[in-house]
């Protein structure tokens, strides 16, 4: 099943042009990782999911994006509405400097998804479990979430995304400021979280990406070089340049 | 070539040496200047804090005071006191002629009459009885007796006689002086007479002022500085107005108070002298500070915050009202207390929209006349009686107690309050 449908997207930030003519298939309830040289859009490319880069006043995007069919590019999409249907978990750890609840209820109130204390209580719990985070916090729920470690913080802020059980949750380098043992922690739950919801990582250690994705996408200067199974990209690429990024020559 | 290397850097260590000295020669400077008008401020206004009465013995003659038998409250409030109070002053000396007795009454405050009123009607019991009440001395025989007073001057360049002196040191010896903390100085309003002057008109206009400035600068700047920050596109046009509100923050305040004097009074015929008239004019003053402090804090907020709600699907208002204002806050209070303690000190434009006039009643709104503190110091330095130095001393005191406790409570929550970011 094919969840999300890029058909030429270019982003322009004012005159620069940051993506040439992107087309790519997201499929459902799979990982797909997204690769490249730092600076060749990656991140660019993510944010148009879930529109973010309308708050840079610069930046332009065209083409369609079609998600369940529906091009989110059109002036009838609503952002709220998307966004809550797609979830995003940033490069460094934000949890807002509220409470661990306040992080994790915030998406589901502003939403209205509870009718009672109860109900929240229960997203929250369920929302921490399944970003295994729940059996170290569940005594501290109303401490602040800003201080926990690094890698729990960003295990909170998955959690908070998943909240509004997103369809979609686009990761953008969600491990570079992590310890190889939160790394691990991460990479263990996003396998997990496929089963309920489709995953866009981005990351910059192929290895990761061996590890966790079922699909691969790989940028350079823009544009999108190659894409297919992670297995294929890593063990037989047809692009030269794919070969020589994997094999750790240029990036 | 080694002993060059060697002369380059003795040559270094002088020149920081040096460099050090400065600073902190200019430190020195800085502070001594301080000690020294602080010193000269509580050594001339400290004694504004004490007053001097004299104890007067005083017989509440019935039929002086033209009571009847068995009087009531109402006939003891209309009665008549200034015969027995003149008695009184002139009983301290038994062979004083006509002259003398007048001027046995000038070493009283002219309230006198009316403190002797008080003592009755506090213990009508008293009528028929002599008691020793007390009185407050005139301005000149305080200072007298706080020794500011130079006594040595010929008789015709002072305000009190020979006679006068005379008598008051009698008293004096005989332990009917007496020196209390001066609580009406926080109670009265301002007065001509300067052992009755008080700051508590000037006191509560500036209360007032700040309170009217506060209302109306707050929300205004706040307002301004969120929609600038949050939502305002970056074009040649904000760029405008913001070029513009950083030089509203540097126009004279004097500005400020012609304008309010050309607007509110002229055009809006808005009360003169009033507190309110004040504050609006002291906010424009405020505004500018507000909103750059404003968006200062609202800039502090780091970005990733603001993604992170708008990724949740909170809308541009909601991350804003949810998150950055919060946040923001803290520095956000603290520039405007800031602000509103500017304010406060400021003089020029409070004097061109009338608050200089003489208020002798303590007003109980922001639309009723009053001075404000500053103001209060300005029309006291004017006076000329010798009664009024510490007052001024005193008032300054008073003002800057009011400022540092501001400051200090900004600082508190700026340090208090302010979020660490992860
Ligand atoms: N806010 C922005 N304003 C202007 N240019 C930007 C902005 N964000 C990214 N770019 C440019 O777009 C290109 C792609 O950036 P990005 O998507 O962040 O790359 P990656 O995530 O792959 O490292 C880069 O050349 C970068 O300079
Ligand atoms: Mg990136």
């Amino acid at each position: 099943m094919i969840k999300i449908k890029a058909k030429d997207v270019d982003v322009f930030y004012g005159k620069k042009q940051a993506l040439f003519n992107i087309s790519l298939d997201i499929e459902e309830n799979q990982v797909t990782a997204l690769i490249g040289p730092s600076g060749c859009g990656k991140s660019t490319f993510l944010r148009c999911l879930n529109r973010m880069n309308d708050v840079i006043d610069i930046c332009s995007v065209k083409g369609k994006i079609l998600i369940n069919d529906f091009n989110i590019n059109d002036k009838s999409c609503d952002v709220v509405r998307l966004r809550e249907k797609i979830g995003m978990v940033f490069q460094k750890p934000n949890p807002f400097p509220k409470t661990l609840y306040e992080n994790v209820s915030y998406g589901p109130t502003i939403h209205g998804m509870a009718q009672s204390k109860q109900e929240m209580d229960e997203i929250v719990e369920t929302s921490l479990k399944k970003a295994a985070l729940w059996k170290e916090v569940k005594d501290r729920l109303h401490e602040p979430g800003t201080g926990l470690s690094g890698g729990q913080q960003q295990r909170l802020c998955i959690a908070r995304a998943i909240s509004v059980r997103p369809e979609v949750i686009l990761m953008d380098e969600p491990c570079s400021a992590l310890d190889p043992i939160a790394t691990a922690q991460i990479e263990e739950l996003i396998d997990e979280l496929k089963k309920e919801h489709t995953i866009i990582i981005v990351t910059h250690s192929m290895a990761q990406a061996a590890r966790v994705s079922q699909h691969t996408g790989f940028f350079h200067l823009g544009q999108l070089i190659e894409h297919g199974s992670t297995d294929k990209i890593f063990k037989n690429p047809d692009n030269t340049k794919t070969q020589d990024y994997i094999t750790g020559r240029f990036g | 070539m080694n002993k060059n290397k060697e002369q380059l850097l003795n040559k270094r260590y002088k020149a920081e040496k040096r460099f050090r000295l400065y600073g902190q020669s200019a430190i020195f400077m800085a502070l001594l200047f301080l000690t020294v008008f602080i010193f000269k401020i509580f050594s001339t206004g400290y004694s504004a804090f004490q007053k001097t009465w004299l104890i007067v013995p005083v017989t509440f003659d019935a039929e002086l005071m033209m009571l009847e038998q068995n009087p009531s409250k109402e006939d003891i409030q209309d009665a008549d006191y200034y015969d027995i109070a003149l008695k009184s002053m002139a009983d301290l000396d038994p062979n004083a002629n006509e002259d003398q007795e007048n001027e046995l009454k000038r070493m009283v405050s002219y309230f006198f009459e009316k403190e002797i009123k008080n003592e009755l009607l506090n213990d009508p019991s008293l009528i028929g009885k002599t008691k020793e009440v007390y009185l407050t001395a005139s301005d000149d025989l305080d200072q007298v007796f706080k020794g500011n007073y130079p006594r040595d001057l010929p008789e015709d360049q002072r305000r009190v006689s020979d006679y006068q002196l005379k008598i008051f040191d009698q008293l004096v010896a005989n332990g009917k002086v007496e020196s209390k903390f001066n609580i009406s100085f926080f109670t009265n309003a301002d007065s001509r007479e300067a052992e009755l002057a008080g700051i508590a008109s000037s006191f509560m206009g500036s209360i007032f002022s700040i309170l009217v400035c506060l209302m109306i600068a707050f929300p205004v700047a706040v307002l301004a500085a969120i929609y600038l920050e949050e939502f305002a596109p970056k074009n040649r046009f904000t760029d405008f107005i913001e070029v513009n509100i950083n030089n509203l923050a540097a126009v004279p305040s004097i500005v400020f108070g012609l304008l309010g004097l050309g607007v509110l009074l002229a055009i809006f015929q808005l009360p003169r002298s009033t507190p309110l008239v004040g504050g609006i004019t002291l906010s424009l003053m405020t505004l500018p500070t507000i909103i750059i402090a404003a968006r200062a804090s609202l800039k502090a907020v780091p970005p990733s915050i603001r993604e992170a709600a708008l990724a949740m699907g909170a809308s541009r208002m909601q991350t804003t009202m949810h998150h950055t204002v919060p946040l923001s806050m803290p520095g956000t209070l603290s520039g405007t207390i800031i602000g509103l303690a500017q304010a406060l000190g400021e003089t020029a434009p409070l004097i061109l929209i009338g608050m200089v006039a003489f208020v002798n009643t303590i007003p109980g709104s922001p639309m009723d006349p009053a001075a404000s503190l500053p103001v209060q110091i300005y029309i006291w330095a004017e006076s000329a009686e010798r009664g009024f130095v510490e007052k001024v001393s005193a008032c300054i005191m008073v003002l800057l107690g009011f400022l540092i406790t501001m400051n200090l409570f900004a600082q508190i929550i700026r340090h208090k309050f302010e979020k660490k970011w992860s």
